[in-house]
């Protein structure tokens, strides 16, 4: 990766309105070659009208979008040819069988018969999709259908993939098969832009923007995201950690307390002084088996501390 | 625009055509049965009117007379009354549609002055039998007065004058044994390949809207043309398809004429496919949900094409402002066109106008709707 290469997909003030609601507010990022970029937010928060954007089935209100150079917004047929989008809902025909899928979109790119025919094949297999060339597309599992997804949007060696959470529903096994695909592309210097409600894919992206009501209020990468959350963040192991949660949330110096599974994320302002201090008040509450210890920050974390809202 | 798209797409939609149960069904199951439901269920004939008679004088003559209303074809003498109160009641209770009566002093004014009168009562609620019965009533009474006229003359020593003797014999072409089958059929096919036309392509576009696959396909390089040709392509094999089909069973099973020239046909019949798949497209474009989709290409093609375009009600027949509004009624031009090949061997030459008509229409259609597709969600 050049840093001092242009970057491929160039976002200026990008904004889009739906009548009263105000879905994008004037954006700003930009992704270079090899970079897998990460659009993490609630629901509603605009990623997915980023994301069609993008793709040039959405017009933009205001702002510039360009891919390659091209102007995305003026002459979207133009960029198509370059790019590729799997969108959140599956896209692909499910009365058609997974051959025909992968042959149709090979054709819309135009991809020479011997490069279609060599590529399926070895798209196929990373997919684990060898030897369901003729099942339907409709009776494929849900990680299986995305993958297809990915077979037919990857047919025609695009430059940039965009990804409206590629990978929700999908099965362990079918994520581990996608994400090693996804590494391959980037080594390839193909840009890559997804959208996920999964913190730890946010942790595998290159870098990410953190998504809040219409704007991104934070892009950078997950290290330097994590450095930049104020606070310091302790865990709380207890065998009811609701219970853990009510007796510490208030308590002084607590910036943040964030249930998660069998564990509750608290952030205080200074560790060393506050810890004996949420010791003291999980006594005094009756969580007698309670445990604390420093804990590294996760995505989720650093958005809730940025954002004060949960990501997902 | 590409070829290599354009055959993808093509492809595609085959493809799916073939897989779809419904559309199957609807491509071919459904031309079947129509053209038997409309073939065998509409024809504007009567046969068997049931009439009443009440004859007051009830002699040999009348006798002969109502003796001939029930050996035409067309009547079926349903009672022989004897009232007037009679009359009234039979046609109340819709026993019959006409009431025929003969009054008491119909030999001896016949036999006096050389004529006498019948009455006939209609039950005009259904106006179109009742005119039709008036029609074939009138017919028998001809003949039965031809058959007095000699008589009379005979009876009184004259020699029945040439003039009198008038030989009514009603020319009718085209249509020589008066079978109206033979003239709705060439409609049916019309009003078969409207209906089933926008119907396979009402849904084409919606569709790919409600199963999602409409996102995917916008994103990639395929052109809008591309897309509209892709779907009208394998529709219009379809609609060819059937269009054969009804035609077929028109001439062979139902045995209506066939005059005309294929070519003629063919022409005639390519154009109108390609209006009516032309409309559903625009209207599968315009409206995202399938079903309203379907709903609204059955009004916009069924209640023309029966109603408007001369196939069940003469145009010529209409009020001069509706008379105007079925020259926008693209159905009327086709329907002219194939009575004019099955009944008349009318030659392209001959139906230039209708033929017109249709090129406009399709040209008009083609261009909305090459122009109604954007590839974008807003």
């Amino acid at each position: 990766m050049n840093a001092s290469a242009a970057p491929t997909i160039q976002v200026r003030g990008l904004t889009k309105r739906f009548g009263a609601v105000h879905a994008v507010r004037g954006i700003d990022f930009a992704v270079s070659a090899g970079e897998i970029f990460g659009l993490v937010g609630p629901d509603g928060a605009g990623k997915t009208t980023t994301m069609r954007m993008l793709a040039g089935v959405l017009r933009p209100d205001a702002g510039t979008l360009t891919i390659d150079g091209v102007d995305v917004a003026r002459d979207p047929e133009r960029a198509k040819l370059h790019l590729s989008y799997m969108p959140q809902r599956f896209g692909l025909y499910e009365d058609l069988t997974v051959g025909e899928n992968v042959f149709f979109y090979a054709e819309l790119f135009a991809v020479p018969r011997r490069e279609r025919i060599a590529r399926s094949a070895e798209l196929l297999h990373a997919a684990g999709l060898e030897g369901f060339e003729r099942r339907l597309a409709g009776q494929l599992s849900g990680g299986m259908k995305q993958k297809l997804g990915l077979v037919c949007a990857l047919i025609h060696t695009p430059r940039v993939l965009l990804l409206d959470e590629p990978t929700t529903g999908v099965d362990p096994v079918s994520r581990r098969d996608f994400w090693a695909i996804l590494y391959k592309l980037r080594e390839s210097g193909v840009s890559i832009v997804m959208a996920t409600a999964y913190m730890d894919e946010a942790e595998r992206c290159s870098r990410l923007a953190l998504f809040h009501a219409g704007e991104v209020r934070h892009c950078d990468t997950p290290a330097r995201l994590k450095a930049s959350m104020p606070g310091a963040l302790l865990a709380v192991l207890a065998a009811q950690p609701r219970a853990a949660h009510r007796a510490i949330a208030a308590s002084p110096g607590v910036l943040g307390a964030l249930l998660m599974g069998d564990r509750v994320h608290v952030r205080v302002d200074d560790a060393a002084r506050r810890t004996p201090q949420l010791e003291a008040a999980l006594r005094t509450a009756g969580v007698a088996d309670a445990r604390i210890e420093p804990t590294p920050p996760g995505i989720e974390d650093v958005f809730v501390a940025l954002l004060g809202a949960s990501p997902a | 625009m590409s070829p290599r798209r354009l055959f993808a797409m093509v492809y595609k939609e085959a493809l799916q055509i073939l897989r779809d149960p419904r559309s199957l069904a609807i491509a071919l199951v459904m031309p079947l049965m129509q053209m038997g439901l409309l073939g065998y269920g509409v024809s504007l004939d009567i046969k068997h009117v049931p009439i009443c008679v009440y004859d007051q004088e009830n002699s040999q003559l009348t006798r002969a007379i109502v003796s001939r209303f029930d050996a035409a074809d067309w009547f079926s003498t349903v009672r022989t009354l004897h009232d007037q109160a009679g009359v009234r009641r039979a046609i109340d209770a819709g026993e019959c549609i006409a009431a025929v009566v003969i009054p008491v002093d119909f030999s001896r004014t016949l036999a006096a002055t050389g004529g006498a009168t019948i009455q006939a009562v209609f039950d005009a609620t259904d106006v179109n039998t009742s005119n039709i019965a008036q029609g074939y009533l009138q017919g028998v009474i001809a003949e039965v007065n031809a058959g007095i006229e000699a008589r009379w003359f005979a009876a009184h020593g004259g020699q029945p004058s040439g003039i009198g003797q008038i030989d009514l014999q009603p020319g009718t072409w085209f249509n020589e044994t008066l079978d109206s089958r033979n003239f709705i059929i060439p409609g049916v096919v019309a009003v078969i390949l409207a209906l089933i036309g926008a119907q396979l392509t009402s849904l084409t576009i919606s569709r790919e809207w409600e199963r999602g696959t409409m996102e995917q396909l916008i994103s990639t390089p395929v052109t809008a043309l591309e897309v509209m040709l892709g779907k009208l392509i394998p529709y219009f094999a379809v609609g060819m398809i059937d269009a054969a089909v009804c035609l077929a069973l028109a001439v062979f099973w139902f045995d209506v004429p066939f005059r005309g020239n294929l070519l003629t046909l063919f022409v005639a019949t390519a154009l109108f496919s390609l209006v009516v798949l032309g409309i559903g497209y625009l209207i599968s474009v315009r409206i995202r949900s399938q079903l309203a989709a379907s709903q609204i290409a059955l009004l916009v093609t069924l209640l023309p094409t029966t109603l408007l375009s001369g196939y069940t009600f003469p145009i010529d027949q209409m009020p001069r402002v509706i008379q105007a509004i079925t020259l926008v009624v693209y159905p009327r031009y086709y329907v002219t066109i194939l009575r004019g090949i099955f009944l008349k061997a009318s030659t392209l030459l001959d139906l230039w106008q209708p033929l017109l008509g249709m090129i406009v229409f399709a040209i008009l259609i083609v261009w909305l709707a090459s122009r109604a597709f954007h590839k974008r969600l807003d």
